[in-house]
């Protein structure tokens, strides 16, 4: 059985307009898969969708199943709220695309990141401050100490990305979806916290859920893609498959952009994936 | 380090000035409760009295002791302004909340309400709700509050769709955050900097409106004065005995902005954001 499964996704505006048109796609355990699209093509919609958190006024139809182990098997579209809060985090959850509003800016780093810890895995006191900072070393962030009592606006944009996804990993999920983690960063910051994301997913053998406009990136970093456009797939298949011989034009314009950069393909590849 | 020290005690310099203003105020209310230098309906002074002995403010239009007035005065002025502030605070929140999470259509009905009721004028509303009960202070503040309360519903209504909007909302339900500890954790945190603020003008208000219905005598009946009442009452010789305006008239302005002051240094404190900027 799928770690995910999705069929016929539809996501319709308030308007009626559909947004994303019949997406299949299935993710496994431990598998690293990656969504490709320009900019607004349905990438964040889709994996709001998946998530059940839809924008009000949105609507979601097709199937998507969840299967982890040690949970029941779940039908995402039209299950009740209280099913889903239960089902987010325990098997999945998301790092944002723009990190600053990704955090409360009223709270104090070191207690977001002690939410999930505190409800998923229990721990009160001394032991959540340990897991806390725990959790922000595990980012690779130096000063765990000072960013837990920082307030977001107070660090910058990379150490918030990292503190996102310490936020998401600290739920231990068996997906992790990210969109767009390092869209909003600058080169140097963007190719260091892939390689801590492709480390980290490798290390708990997470199944990850990647989300870009960038071939190179994606490509470099999962096993399967699917290439979205419109709302709606292209072409998917095996990363190398895709970028060696890819079928619909859209693609191979996506391929063909992607080769100028392919120094920095070279460096995510020579870097990143084991 | 002192540096530091230094841009905290400034920071709470509005914070401290609106404390010790409110602060005031109510030391004199709490005194009034178990001294004041005449009883209110004690009319044996000459009328219109100068400041002097025995009676320190002088006396008002009927001889009552006006300090005595004034002393009792601030206990309705902080009555009326507390009560509406509390009464509209907790119907408006939760209307603002249940507004702000409904749906599309429930949420229109709900604004729709919210602006006739702001449309209506707060003294129609009194009158309404003294027709039905004798004219008191509780009346007035009945009648405030409710008022009250559509202003604030309608802000927190805002306030609350302009947050749920925000990523951070999406991100801890991702994290599988029920929405009751959404709200408790994240919603009202970030909703409560603009609220404070807008229910510390909402008080400094409700102290006017308060003395305006008792103008009208549609606030607390005599021989309890409130600040506007005596306003009112002496305004007519005003210069005859100017300390009978001018005293009730500076104590309204004092609470009114200390309250404020407050709010202002509050919003500092709760906003983390603000500190760095105010410098
Ligand atoms: N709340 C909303 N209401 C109506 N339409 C929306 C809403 N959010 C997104 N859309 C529309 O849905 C489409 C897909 O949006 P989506 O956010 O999924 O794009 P995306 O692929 O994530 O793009 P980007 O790379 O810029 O993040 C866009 O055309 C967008 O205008
Ligand atoms: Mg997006």
């Amino acid at each position: 059985m799928s770690l995910l499964e999705v069929a016929g996704l539809h996501v319709r505006a308030a308007g009626g307009r559909d947004l994303v048109s019949d997406l299949s796609f299935t993710v496994e355990a431990g598998e690293r898969f990656g969504l490709i699209g320009e900019s607004g093509s349905g990438k964040s919609l889709t994996a709001l969708a998946i998530m059940g958190l839809l924008p009000p006024g949105m609507t979601a139809s097709g199937s998507v199943v969840f299967d982890a182990p040690g949970t029941d098997r779940t039908e995402v579209v039209g299950a009740p709220e209280r099913r889903l809060t239960r089902l987010r985090g325990q098997v999945t959850s998301v790092v944002f695309q723009e990190p600053l509003t990704a955090l409360d800016p009223l709270m104090r780093i070191g207690r977001q990141v002690a939410e999930p810890l505190r409800r998923r895995q229990g721990l009160r006191g001394r032991a959540l401050d340990k897991a806390v900072l725990a959790a922000l070393e595990e980012v690779r962030l130096a000063e765990p100490r000072r960013i837990a009592r920082a307030y977001p606006h107070e660090i910058s944009g990379g150490q918030r990305q990292r503190v996102a996804i310490a936020m998401a990993l600290a739920c231990r999920p068996a997906l992790l979806i990210a969109d767009e983690p390092t869209t909003a960063l600058d080169v140097t910051v963007q190719a260091e916290v892939l390689a801590l994301l492709d480390g980290l997913v490798a290390e708990r053998s997470m199944a990850l859920l990647f989300i870009s406009h960038d071939l190179a990136v994606v490509a470099g970093l999962t096993d399967h893609v699917l290439i979205l456009k419109d709302g709606a797939a292209v072409e998917s298949g095996s990363a190398l498959d895709v970028v060696n011989d890819p079928r619909h034009p859209y693609a191979r314009e996506l391929v063909d952009s992607a080769r100028v950069l392919d120094a920095a393909l070279d460096r995510l590849k020579g870097g990143g994936t084991p | 380090m002192s540096a530091q020290a230094r841009t905290a005690r400034r920071r709470s310099l509005p914070l401290t000035a609106g404390c010790v203003l409110v602060g005031l105020v109510v030391a004199v209310a709490v005194v009034s409760l178990f001294w004041v230098p005449f009883t209110p309906d004690d009319t044996s002074g000459d009328r219109l009295m100068p400041p002097g002995l025995p009676h320190l403010l002088g006396t008002d239009k009927l001889g009552r002791d006006l300090l005595t007035q004034l002393m009792i005065g601030a206990r309705i002025a902080l009555a009326a302004g507390a009560g509406s502030v509390v009464l509209g605070g907790v119907i408006g929140l939760a209307a603002g909340l249940a507004a702000g999470f409904a749906t599309r259509w429930l949420d229109d009905v709900v604004s729709a309400l919210l602006d006739i009721l702001i449309a209506f004028p707060t003294l129609l509303l009194a009158m309404l709700v003294a027709a039905t009960q004798t004219a008191s202070l509780t009346s007035a503040i009945v009648a405030i509050g409710l008022a009250m309360s559509a202003i604030v519903a309608r802000l927190t209504r805002v306030l609350v769709k302009r947050v749920l909007a925000q990523d951070y909302i999406t991100a801890s339900r991702t994290s599988g955050t029920s929405w009751p500890r959404v709200i408790a954790e994240h919603v009202l945190p970030n909703i409560w900097p603009t609220l404070t603020v807008n229910l510390a003008l909402q008080f400094g208000l409700a102290v006017l409106a308060e003395a305006s219905l008792s103008y009208l005598g549609l606030g607390a009946p005599p021989p309890n004065a409130s600040w506007g009442r005596m306003l009112a009452e002496a305004q007519a010789s005003v210069f005859i005995a100017p300390v009978g305006v001018i005293a009730p008239g500076v104590l309204i302005v004092l609470l009114v902005v200390g309250v404020n002051l407050v709010a202002d240094g509050l919003r500092d404190v709760a906003d983390p954001t603000r500190r760095r900027r105010r410098r």
